[in-house]
């Protein structure tokens, strides 16, 4: 047997971007996808590479182009909704074109394990009219990122690798491939195909128009699509690549069905076709929204022939398939030998550490609130969106990293006071410095609530870029006035005392950032 | 042979340790694996599980199907209720019976053994006991790998590269300290079996292996 390296879905796509010769990796922290950066830093200096973490994806995927720009391979990596964050250099890139191979890898979170959407990336791919490939285990995850770097450069296009939660954070063993030399160094020679001047862009728009069909020709050959039509044609199996897996846990026997899985786009539509006409009636199977399904139905649906999936209740709208779940799409049920013995099941959420500084900063503020009116507490994404939980109870709102402030601007122009709002210290890196930057410069009455704990805790403590000192001077310089600019210490002995510096900030009619500054304590260890 | 295993107990409990060390046996003996965990959110305090699937087989999916799991293997008892809809009818339980109570909620201790008892195989150890005895408080995870072994195809010597490799930083006495509580946990695991073995109900199997601790 070949040899083999244990490796997480991340690491197998981290380890297969080295060995195809990247120069630099981008990312910012986000479950599922953090590991994958993680581990190219763990082996940054053996294979001679950049590996930072930037300060939101965007950044983050705009160091990507510029890699890609002066003829390097690049892999930059996110979690699914951190692609939202990073659409504009990411459509414009299917724009610009590439010439370094500039690899994507999306990491989408069914079933919202950690993550507060469940959204599909092959949208996104399509949307930007570029290639996407989809592995179903850990030695595809590698064996894709290989190829994707290939095809980027044969056809000048980014392409995503898009995985999933189950993918990424599973392991198995997986065989390698001799690793390529890093690209010399290149500038494009092509710099208006990257100056999307309209009169440069519509020539950019026309050219990725037209790679279309090639890149067709492409999912339509590769063996990431496969086609079987052996089997009862009574009912045909449409999946795409996680799908598949339990599909076939269903059946153990093999599948008595013809079927179509997916796992190369743009989406193979000839295969599809040819199922179609084959069998009397479809089961769509998909792992993510109902993507294929939606594309099958169209307007007026398959003539004569029924589709079942997501769209029609055959299998669950949201969450993640399971291969039970997979199962009962076909009638067959996965029978439980045993319910929980026990009569009442408590659920055991995840809750903020003994001793986090986060617990005493909400403790202080929520003291010093209780003076006031009730007013919502706008807040942000990372460990003390766990405050939400009681005993604390402490936190209004959380949608997007950054909205904290800018949903308190809106509050403030509403006629809210005070208004409050709180933001960890690497999510207002992230996007909360333009939020504070608008209030700064409206002079809004808002009191801002900055955590600085001194690392990214909820996603397992990697590097903050903005901390301490660094980031009293960032709140000062975006135009809020010093002596409002207040730093507190998060320890229980000083909750009286704190508390009554917030009542001042809250009282005040203008500007103010509170910054509690305490290290995580996991961080410590 | 399929080896289909519920890991499952509360983050900081070491669940994924027990993960490297089996993913790390099993593949050293050859068998093809596959093991979905947990990151992010839930590792703060909340309960954590892993699929760990190994085979001389394919293995398709990174779940196991419901009904298929031959072993849940936990190191928290309350933990257990969560995924015995996976375990096959045939399936062991393997248990601490030491709770972990981060919760305002948490049932009645009693009520979550006599849950436990009903089980038709069910082995319980104390893994806190058994960590503690070894001045190891924190171990209990190991303890709960050793007490599974008897159950799986692997020797205590299988494990001594891996524990070197993990607990090495910590210094020598930690490795020792953690191949103890493996070993003591495999003979605990070992007493109790050999009584469910011989039709002792397990709570009886239970009391009678852990008067010395
Ligand atoms: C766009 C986007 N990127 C990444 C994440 C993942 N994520 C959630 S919280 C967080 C950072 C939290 O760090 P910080 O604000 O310092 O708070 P802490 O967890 O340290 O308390 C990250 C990266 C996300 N939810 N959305
Ligand atoms: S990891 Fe750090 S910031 Fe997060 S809850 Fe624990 S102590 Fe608090």
């Amino acid at each position: 047997m070949k040899k083999q390296e244990l490796l997480l879905g991340d690491e197998a796509v981290a380890l297969a971007a080295l060995h195809a010769g990247i120069s630099g990796a981008y990312s910012y922290p986000g479950t599922p996808a953090t590991e994958i950066l993680e581990y190219v830093q763990s082996r940054a200096k053996e294979f001679n590479v950049t590996a930072s973490w930037s300060a939101n994806e965007k950044v983050a995927y705009e160091g990507a182009i510029g890699m890609s720009y002066c003829g390097k391979r690049a892999l930059t990596s996110m979690k699914h909704v951190g692609l939202n964050v990073a659409a504009d250099p990411f459509v414009n890139s299917g724009i610009t074109g590439v010439d370094g191979g500039l690899v994507l890898c999306v990491a989408d979170d069914p079933g919202m394990h950690s993550s507060q959407n469940e959204q599909d990336s092959r949208y996104l791919a399509r949307f930007a009219l570029i290639p996407c490939l989809e592995p179903l285990n850990q030695q595809e995850a590698y064996d894709m990122t290989r190829e994707a770097f290939d095809l980027s450069e044969r056809f000048k296009t980014p392409v995503m690798v898009r995985i999933v939660t189950r993918l990424a954070h599973s392991r198995a063993g997986v065989v390698t491939m001799e690793g390529r030399a890093q690209n010399a160094l290149r500038i494009t020679e092509d710099a208006a195909g990257y100056i999307l001047l309209p009169s440069n862009a519509r020539i950019q728009y026309d050219k990725l128009a037209a790679k279309q069909s090639a890149l067709e020709e492409y999912a339509a050959k590769s063996p990431h699509n496969r086609i079987c039509l052996d089997g009862d044609r009574k009912l045909g199996i449409l999946c795409n690549a996680m799908a598949f897996n339990y599909v076939r846990e269903a059946f153990p026997a093999g599948i008595p069905h013809p079927y179509v899985k997916v796992g190369c786009y743009p989406t193979p539509m000839g295969m599809i076709r040819k199922l179609v006409e084959t069998v009397d009636e479809i089961v769509v199977v998909e792992e993510g929204y109902p993507f294929l399904e939606e594309l099958l139905r169209g307007v007026v649906g398959v003539a004569g022939k029924a589709v079942h999936g997501k769209l029609d209740g055959r299998l669950p709208r949201t969450g993640e398939l399971t291969p039970a779940i997979a199962a009962r799409a076909f009638g067959i049920a996965m029978e439980s030998a045993f319910a929980p013995t026990l009569e009442k099941l408590p659920g055991r959420p995840p809750a903020l550490c003994p001793g986090c500084p986060h617990a005493d900063s909400y403790r202080a503020l929520k003291l010093a609130a209780g003076d006031f009116p009730k007013v919502p507490i706008f807040s942000d994404i990372g460990c003390y969106t766990l405050s939400f939980y009681p005993p604390y109870n402490a936190v209004d709102s959380c949608v997007d990293m950054g909205a904290s402030i800018a949903m308190a601007i809106g509050a403030a122009h509403a006629g809210i006071h005070p208004v409050m709002c709180s933001i960890g210290d690497s999510t207002f890196g992230h996007s909360g410095m333009t939020g504070l930057l608008t209030a700064a410069y409206e002079k809004l009455p808002m009191t801002v609530f900055i955590l600085d704990n001194g690392t990214v805790a909820m996603t397992g403590k990697q590097d903050t870029l903005l901390t301490g000192d660094a980031l009293v001077n960032a709140v000062i310089g975006l135009g809020v006035e010093p002596e409002h600019v207040r730093v507190l210490s998060p320890l229980p002995k000083n909750l009286e005392e704190n508390a009554r510096i917030i009542r001042e900030e809250l009282a005040y009619k203008g500007l103010s950032v509170i910054i509690p500054k305490r290290d995580c304590v996991q961080a410590k260890r | 042979m399929k080896y289909d295993i519920i890991l499952a107990g509360v983050g900081g409990q070491g669940i994924l340790t027990i993960a490297y060390m089996l993913d790390n046996a099993a593949l050293a003996r050859g068998y093809r694996i596959r093991q979905a965990e947990v990151h992010g959110m839930a590792q703060r305090g909340g309960a954590v599980y892993s699929h760990l699937r190994f085979s001389d087989r394919e293995i398709v999916s990174d779940l196991i199907p419901r009904g298929q799991a031959d072993m849940i293997l936990s190191v928290e008892p309350l933990e257990v209720q969560r995924y015995l809809p996976l375990l096959h009818r045939d399936g062991v339980v393997v248990s601490s019976v030491h709770p972990f109570k981060n919760i305002p909620d948490y049932p009645d201790e009693k009520a979550i053994l006599d849950a436990l008892l009903e089980l038709p195989r069910a082995l319980l150890v104390d893994a806190k006991a058994i960590a503690t005895a070894n001045k190891m408080p924190r171990a209990e995870n190991m303890a709960m790998l050793g007490a599974a072994l008897p159950f799986l195809p692997f020797e205590l010597a299988d494990f001594d590269p891996f524990i070197k490799a993990q607990f090495e930083r910590k210094g020598e006495h930690a490795v020792l300290a953690n191949q103890a509580v493996l070993a003591q946990g495999f003979r605990m695991g070992m007493a109790v079996k050999e009584r469910l073995d011989a039709g002792m109900p397990a709570d009886a199997a239970y009391r009678e292996t852990h008067t010395s601790l």
